[in-house]
């Protein structure tokens, strides 16, 4: 018999099983030993923790290999024929068409597609929790209205969308932020919603009802300390998602603008020069692969860890 | 003929705290064509049991031999399993809508199940489907196979699982708490269709249940299991007249009922234990109140009292020396029959002088109708109204307990929903003190909340998982401005009065069991002093002994705190030991309201009396003889004219169709005694119910 459990009840014993009072940790410690044994999440949470010490430790970078972003060194970064130059011992990755040095854009790239992805996630779980949280529990008219919204939200097509709005404003990093906000908060909502409804109907909820708790006090102090877990697990899916979204926008040269070093603007750069540079392409592509991979894999390791319905006893 | 002969059956589920020893050690034989019930309490091994034998369980280790008609099915490969499952031996689970497939029509699951062992026509098939259907007491068998389960009622459902289950002629059905979800007199109809089926098919019959009733209704022999290890094994009649075990006479004292109205249960103390860490001694031994050291330290001794009785305690059968570890001889005599250790009942809150008015009004209903929109079944239009509660009178006295039961749909909590105030009614009202709940304004509705309270049935849905107990039980005080420096003594106050450690202040509800977690809701709905508590199902998500725990509990508080409550309750046994009044329900109408008493040994309406022969009693001396009522509770979208009942009432007449009888006093009863019946049932037509 697998213990197959409601997902928000991870409370309950399962049928058949006594309920354990040895040692009955919360479900917030019990994930967190699961996270440590898991080897694939322990893996990309380095790979994150390498890539956010690179971000920040870009200016030491270049000072201590003396290239500043943005110097270009056309006596040793270039060939006699003006062409970039390989991995060697003064430019670890190789130099770009300007003969400037890879390794040191590619650490400053890290802080505008981490940032990127932090802060246009932090604000697209902000906006879809209160959308979805004021739909599902609301209901009613407010809940068709907010629905009825995500929809129409969804059903735009993004990248026409953001050709026009930024030829609109014009290029820039506040606007690449506002676009992918923008397109990013509907998943977090649906899910907020569905959760809320499944929630409202929960009987600690009519038990706050019962004691003159209003509905606003409800929604915080009952409803959301039980989103919390599907919100860090969706936020940290969506944070690839910002960093794709940057590159991508970067790569059409409706991103951040030149010359700001960016992932997604060494590509564009690279893809023009691939037959003679390739590390132009690899190392940055190497760098979103890994970014967006580890976190992909360590939302999917965290959702598993707080899963109560995971499958507990395994067979040996 | 031994049909199946389990041996040292061992089950240990690796978790991530460590080994759970579910099942340690179990043997147990059924013969060909008997039935075998199989009491406990959750988490006593007696579901995983059954699930090992039928190799069910996935990552679970287990060990043993399980003779079944000369095969050991322990040691089956997958595909002799298969070939076993279904044809030999069958089973039924309690919940008959997650075991039948929501997609397929009733009659092509019940066609599979016999091809998948037969060779058989899907012409053939289906006849046979039908049939079995018919025989099951499906009406228009031919219609209905045509049908999806969820067009089906819960009753229905377990009958097609029943039909399906036997379709093959199985030598063995394994029931698991077959009408645990079931209403009783669903219930009672479903026990007397095993009883009649095993008659007719010769099929033996593992029944495994919580309920003692339901196994002095139905068994032939009972086993009792307690922490993985079967402790008792007596035949039916023996051990309910003369258990051994203490744990068997510990449920047995804890049933509320008439012979403990009005005094106080015998609770088993403490809580079952944890599986993880297995007691070398008797597991039974820290709540047992006749535990002495050699229980703690080596498995007791079985005792043979009679060739088909033996328990596992070293409690000495009458005549033999306490330290006499040898087993009794076969013939030696039985044990002495345990007295019913009610205490007696403590003096009524009031009688000492304390200043409760009792017997004014202190809740009214009148008029109370309350109709849930139907479903929609257009862009504009609905289906008919559900018209759960439908035209109620009532009144509730301070200090009293009022019990109000019923079956399923038929609008109890929907009424206990509306006397709290947390649905505004559809029409008429609800006075408190003379005050109408549903002209209160939001901050009037909130003051309101200071004297009415809920306490809810499900004690683990009912706790926010993510809270501490603490906040939990602080919630009615910070919501209502309680000062922030008062809250946490007279959260602690609370809990050391409804029995918990106020030192678990600041845990997660995960770290308490059922009844720790009821007793953490009683605390949070005591908070404010209100007068009045609504009991909505307040134990019936418990096990009985846990149960006996919080009945004593709430019983202990509404003397101490002069509380008056409305206990909504499906369980007649809770019902009758702990109110003062009793009014059943049906399709959103009181139909009958009396003194306890009065109510339980001279029910008017023909519904009171079929509800009350519907309980299983817990005594194998006293089966039903009596047919259970027909029929189930019709659809509240569209109840019956006249008398709602009537349909299945087995003394309507003709005006029975036509008029509405009222709830009023009938020729002959005492001014509490109100019934709506327009024959209702004389003193000639009711036995002398013994107590239970």
């Amino acid at each position: 018999m697998i213990p197959i459990e409601d997902p928000v009840r991870s409370d309950i014993a399962p049928p058949g099983l006594p309920s354990v009072q040895v040692a009955a940790r919360s479900p917030g410690q019990l994930a967190v030993a699961r996270l440590r044994q898991d080897r694939v999440a322990m893996a990309s949470l380095v790979v994150i923790v390498v890539m956010v010490a690179l971000a920040l430790a870009a200016p030491l970078l270049a000072t201590w290999t003396g290239h500043p972003v943005h110097r270009q060194y056309r006596d040793t970064g270039l060939t006699e024929f003006g062409l970039p130059v390989g991995p060697r011992g003064e430019f670890w990755l190789g130099t770009d068409q300007l003969g400037r040095d890879l390794l040191v854009r590619l650490a400053y790239g890290a802080r505008i597609s981490l940032l990127v992805g932090a802060v246009s996630t932090v604000a697209a779980v902000g906006v879809g929790t209160a959308i979805g949280l004021s739909a599902g529990f609301l209901g009613g008219w407010p809940d068709r209205v907010l629905s009825w919204f995500i929809d129409t939200t969804l059903s735009l097509p993004f990248l026409l969308f953001a050709i026009s709005l930024v030829a609109l404003v014009g290029p820039g990093l506040m606007i690449t932020v506002v676009v992918i906000i923008l397109f990013s908060w509907c998943p977090i909502a649906r899910v907020v919603r569905g959760q809320v409804i499944a929630l409202r109907e929960r009987e600690f909820v009519e038990a706050a009802r019962s004691l003159g708790a209003s509905r606003l006090r409800i929604m915080a102090v009952d409803i959301l300390p039980n989103l919390v877990v599907p919100l860090v697990v969706y936020g940290t899916l969506l944070v690839p998602q910002a960093v794709v979204f940057e590159a991508t926008l970067s790569f059409l040269g409706l991103g951040v603008t030149p010359p700001t070093a960016t992932w997604g603007g060494m590509l564009a750069e690279g893809a023009d020069l691939y037959r003679v540079a390739w590390w132009m392409v690899v190392f940055p592509a190497a760098a979103v692969l890994a970014l967006t991979l580890a976190f992909n894999l360590f939302g999917d390791s965290l959702r598993d860890a707080f899963d109560p319905r995971r499958v507990e006893a395994q067979p040996r | 003929m031994t049909l199946l002969s389990v041996d040292d059956l061992h089950v240990t589920f690796p978790t991530e705290d460590g080994d759970v020893h579910a099942v340690r050690g179990v043997s147990l034989e059924i013969a060909a064509g008997e039935t075998v019930g199989v009491v406990g309490e959750s988490g006593s091994g007696k579901s995983v049991t059954t699930h090992a034998l039928m190799q069910l369980l996935r990552g679970a280790r287990v060990s043993g031999t399980a003779r079944f008609d000369g095969i050991d099915l322990l040691s089956l490969s997958n595909r002799a399993m298969r070939s076993v499952r279904g044809a030999r031996i069958a089973i039924v689970f309690q919940d008959p809508l997650s075991s039948l497939h929501p997609q397929y029509r009733v009659g092509w699951q019940i066609v599979e199940a016999i091809r998948a062992h037969e060779s058989i026509g899907r012409h053939a098939a289906a006849r046979r489907a039908v049939a079995l259907l018919d025989e099951v007491g499906i009406a228009d068998p031919q219609r209905r196979a045509g049908e999806f389960p969820h067009q089906f009622s819960g009753g229905m459902r377990q009958r097609v699982m029943l039909a399906m289950a036997l379709a093959l002629r199985p030598q063995l059905l394994i029931a698991d708490e077959p009408t645990t979800a079931l209403d009783v007199t669903v219930q009672a109809q479903l026990l007397d269709l095993v009883a009649r089926l095993q008659r007719e098919y010769g099929t033996a019959v593992l029944l495994v249940t919580h309920d003692l009733g339901v196994v002095a209704q139905v068994a032939t022999r009972m086993l009792t299991m307690y922490a993985g290890r079967i402790v008792e094994e007596a035949t039916t009649v023996e051990g309910f007249s003369h258990p051994h075990h203490p744990y068997t006479r510990g449920l047995l004292e804890c049933i509320p009922g008439t012979s403990t109205r009005g005094g106080r249960l015998v609770p088993i103390g403490g809580q079952p234990p944890s599986l993880l860490v297995t007691p070398p001694g008797c597991a039974f031994a820290p709540r047992c109140p006749e535990a002495r050291d050699e229980c703690r330290q080596a498995l007791p001794p079985t005792r043979r009292l009679s060739p088909s009785h033996r328990s596992e305690c070293v409690l000495p059968v009458l005549g033999a020396l306490a330290d006499n570890a040898e087993p009794a001889e076969p013939d030696s005599p039985t044990p002495p029959v345990v007295a019913v250790r009610s205490e007696p009942a403590p003096a009524p809150a009031g009688d000492d002088g304390s200043a409760v008015d009792q017997g004014a009004v202190l809740l009214r209903a009148a008029g109370l109708v309350k109709h849930f929109p139907g479903r929609r079944s257009g862009p504009l239009t609905r289906g008919p109204a559900v018209r759960a509660v439908d035209g109620v009178e009532l009144e509730v006295r301070r200090g009293e307990t009022l019990g109000l039961v019923g079956e399923s749909g038929s609008g109890k909590s929907t009424l206990a929903r509306l006397l709290a105030g947390l649905i505004a009614p559809t029409a008429g009202a609800v006075e408190l003190d003379g005050t109408d709940l549903a002209h209160l304004d939001r901050r009037g509705l909130r003051a309101i909340r200071r004297d009415v309270q809920v306490i809810f049935q499900d004690p683990y849905g009912s706790l926010n998982p993510r809270r501490r107990v603490g906040s939990i039980i602080a919630d009615p005080l910070v919501i209502h401005g309680a000062d922030r420096a008062d809250v946490r003594p007279r959260v602690q106050e609370l809990m050391e009065l409804v029995g918990l450690n106020p030192e678990h202040y600041n845990r997660f509800p995960v770290a308490f069991s059922g009844g720790q977690r009821q007793r953490i809701g009683i605390a949070r709905a005591l908070a404010l002093e209100p007068r009045l508590v609504i009991c909505d199902e307040p134990v019936s998500a418990l096990d009985v002994s846990i149960q006996a725990q919080i009945i004593n509990l709430l019983q202990r508080l509404q003397r101490e705190l002069h509380l008056t409550y409305v206990v909504v309750a499906h369980d007649l046994g809770v019902v009758e030991h702990l109110a003062d009044r009793v009014t059943v329900m049906y399709l959103g109408r009181l139909i009958e309201t009396a003194p306890t008493d009065e109510l339980f040994r001279r029910p008017r309406h023909p519904y009171t009396r079929a509800l009350l022969d519907a309980v299983p009693v817990a005594d194998p001396g006293q089966r039903r003889s009596a047919r259970p009522v027909a029929g189930e509770v019709p659809s509240p979208t569209a109840p019956p004219p006249g008398c709602r009942f009537h349909p299945r009432c087995p003394i309507a007449e003709a005006d029975c169709r036509v008029d509405d009888p009222a709830l009023v006093v009938r020729r002959g009863d005492p001014a509490g005694h109100r019934t709506a019946c327009l024959h209702p049932l004389d003193d000639a037509d009711v036995p002398v119910l013994v107590g239970r």
